[in-house]
């Protein structure tokens, strides 16, 4: 539950008062044009970035913009990034292994490394670095980084980004696996096929203000939302 | 397939350690046991032993930067300041140790017009407390300061000034008269080391094998930090602090950790050079000083544990024999090193020998 918020860097608002629920069970995407305020708001939930005003409430309880990343973490959200962000040093097997998080007991690691393979399907790979890994690769690794804690809230920005046809179709039908009663995913993406694939709702963010919010076939035939992407 | 090397080998994750067997640091520690031993049969020139002692404590503290810069991504350019606290410790206790059983006070402190030691260096004659003492402070002073900066994510560059400043400001402090600890003049003059007299063959025999000894420990050790669980965290939050705390890890706990156990490790260098050369004053905590650590780290290869020690072993090797036969060449020497390396083999002399590990990089990209 995101309310309020705003976002400034110098006297140029990001996000100026972005209001959004997600609800457990809904995949929600976010779309709108370059610099939009998108990745801000990701980074806002994330505790990355702090507002100026507003709040993120987790529950009912928490408000993640008065606690560190780790701390937002640990409460069970994960943000996969823009820029696919692994641990290039690291083989496949011990990104994953840190995806898990620190609170995952030893002895459960291999059980949920193995199943997440399963699901990204990396399993050939997994003694590989991944800095050595292909541009799609890396995307999945880092989808599965993301997933190996389970997490409650899951944050997604652009993860078909660079991605050819079939790989972002195997994406979507992942994420669509992804969706379960007691998880809500966030997902921002470009790609209008791959939204109406996989998205309950849509938000569009234009200036950082909510432009329309509803089902995908509503943002299609909405004047205002129309009018911001052919202006582009 | 040569795509994904390409990219293996361009990738900006740096030399990174992999697999358990790492024959480099192996071969060292190897090395450095052997050489032990046949200090203790053989008996070459005390002035060849004592050289080799004091390599053996550079390559310590080499070490010791290493683990926070090459794993961590933190370059610190006040490593000086552990290395003189656990030095300074180590005078401290040679006096008390000498005043208790001669009963002659140290000249500086005859020279202050002092009846006796200042009152804080009560016990230090005991050695083991002198340890600790050493141990403690090194790892107290990283402690405040790392706090400081890892809480305010004072990070990069930002982090490398700070840390010269205050290495700086340590040194202002320790050229007063009045701290009781030899001023501009520092301390020297040690006569005894647990009741032998300094310098006699034994002594420096035995100065050097503890140094050895201490080396092979510190690699074998940190060693097995690199390729544990916390060394993977470590590795992760050298190329993307970021990602890994939005993973749930709080990066400040574990960079503060390893930032003190590094300053007690170059406080262990400290305590082992200081009675191998019989003086310590403030000169040790010149800024100048504290970058060269980095240049024997940076010319050896960075990130590479062995990497550090034939860079810190190479570099003042060099120096020993040349600020001998022609000490006004020898900052044009280091210059033309550094140059010679940055441009040649930017991963450091490791990049002549094959041992880099790119050989398992090949092996993981097929
Ligand atoms: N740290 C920052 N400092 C200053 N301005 C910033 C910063 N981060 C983002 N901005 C600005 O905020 C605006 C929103 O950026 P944001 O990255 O959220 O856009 P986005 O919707 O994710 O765009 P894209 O589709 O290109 O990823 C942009 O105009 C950007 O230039
Ligand atoms: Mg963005």
């Amino acid at each position: 539950m995101v309310d309020a918020l705003t976002v400034a860097f110098g006297r140029f608002k990001a996000l100026d008062s972005v209001s959004l629920a997600v609800d457990s069970g809904e995949v929600r995407a976010v779309i709108g044009p370059n610099g939009a305020g998108k990745t801000t708001l990701l980074d806002v939930i994330s505790g990355i970035t702090k507002p100026v005003s507003g709040r993120v409430m987790l529950g009912d309880r928490i408000d993640l913009t008065q606690r560190s990343e780790a701390e937002i973490a640990r409460a069970g959200v994960r943000r996969k990034f823009q820029k696919p962000s692994v641990f290039p040093a690291l083989t496949v097997r011990e990104n994953l292994e840190i995806g898990c998080g620190p609170a995952l007991p030893a002895r459960a690691r291999p059980a949920r490394i193995a199943s997440v393979l399963g699901e990204i399907g990396l399993g050939p790979r997994t003694e590989v670095l991944a800095g050595s890994l292909a541009h799609g690769e890396k995307q999945w690794l880092e989808i599965g980084m993301v997933l190996a804690a389970e997490p409650a809230l899951l944050l997604l920005d652009e993860p078909v980004a660079g991605l050819s046809d079939s790989e972002t179709a195997h994406t979507a039908a992942l994420i669509r696996a992804l969706r379960r009663p007691d998880r809500a995913i966030l997902v921002i993406e470009h790609d209008m096929g791959f939204v109406e694939a996989i998205a309950d709702r849509v938000t569009v963010l234009h200036e950082g203000r909510t432009l329309y919010e509803g089902s995908m076939a509503g943002a299609r035939g909405d004047a205002r939302v129309i009018e911001v992407f052919l202006g582009r | 397939m040569s795509g994904a090397v390409q990219t293996a080998l361009a990738s900006p994750a740096g030399p990174a350690r992999r697999a358990v067997r790492d024959p480099l640091v192996a071969g060292l520690v190897g090395l450095c046991l052997a050489a032990a031993a046949v200090l203790l049969v053989a008996s070459p020139a005390p002035y060849l032993v004592n050289a080799l002692g004091q390599l053996a404590a550079f390559a310590i503290l080499a070490v010791s930067l290493d683990l926070v810069w090459g794993y961590l991504g933190i370059l610190s350019l006040g490593h000086g300041l552990f290395f003189a606290i656990g030095g300074y410790v180590c005078a401290m206790h040679l006096l008390a140790h000498g005043v208790a059983t001669t009963g002659v006070l140290p000249d500086f402190v005859q020279f202050m017009g002092w009846k006796s030691l200042p009152a804080y260096w009560v016990g230090l004659d005991h050695a083991a407390y002198a340890l600790v003492l050493a141990l403690a402070l090194a790892g107290l002073v990283a402690f405040v300061f790392g706090l400081a900066s890892f809480r305010s994510r004072v990070n990069g560059v930002y982090f490398s000034i700070i840390s010269q400043a205050l290495v700086y400001v340590a040194m202002l402090l320790m050229y007063r008269n009045d701290t009781g600890l030899g001023g501009n003049n520092g301390m020297t003059g040690f006569p005894l080391l647990f009741g032998w007299p300094m310098g006699s063959p034994g002594v420096v025999t035995g100065l050097t094998v503890a140094a050895l000894l201490t080396l092979a420990a510190v690699l074998a050790g940190t060693r097995l930090l690199i390729g544990s669980a916390a060394g993977r965290r470590m590795l992760a939050c050298r190329d993307d602090e970021t990602r890994l705390r939005t993973l749930g890890y709080s990066t400040t706990r574990l960079k503060l950790g390893i930032w003190c156990l590094s300053a007690m490790i170059a406080a262990l260098a400290g305590i082992l050079y200081v009675p191998q050369v019989g003086i310590i004053n403030p000169r040790v905590l010149a800024p100048d000083l504290s970058i060269e650590i980095a240049v024997w780290v940076a010319i050896g290869g960075l990130g590479r544990l062995g990497g550090a020690v034939i860079g810190a072993i190479l570099v003042n090797g060099l120096k020993f024999w040349l600020s001998a036969a022609m000490p006004e060449a020898w900052p044009f020497i280091l210059s033309g090193l550094v140059l010679f390396v940055v441009l040649v083999l930017p991963n450091g002399l490791l990049d002549l020998v094959a041992l880099r590990p790119r050989s398992t990089w090949l092996r993981g990209a097929r």
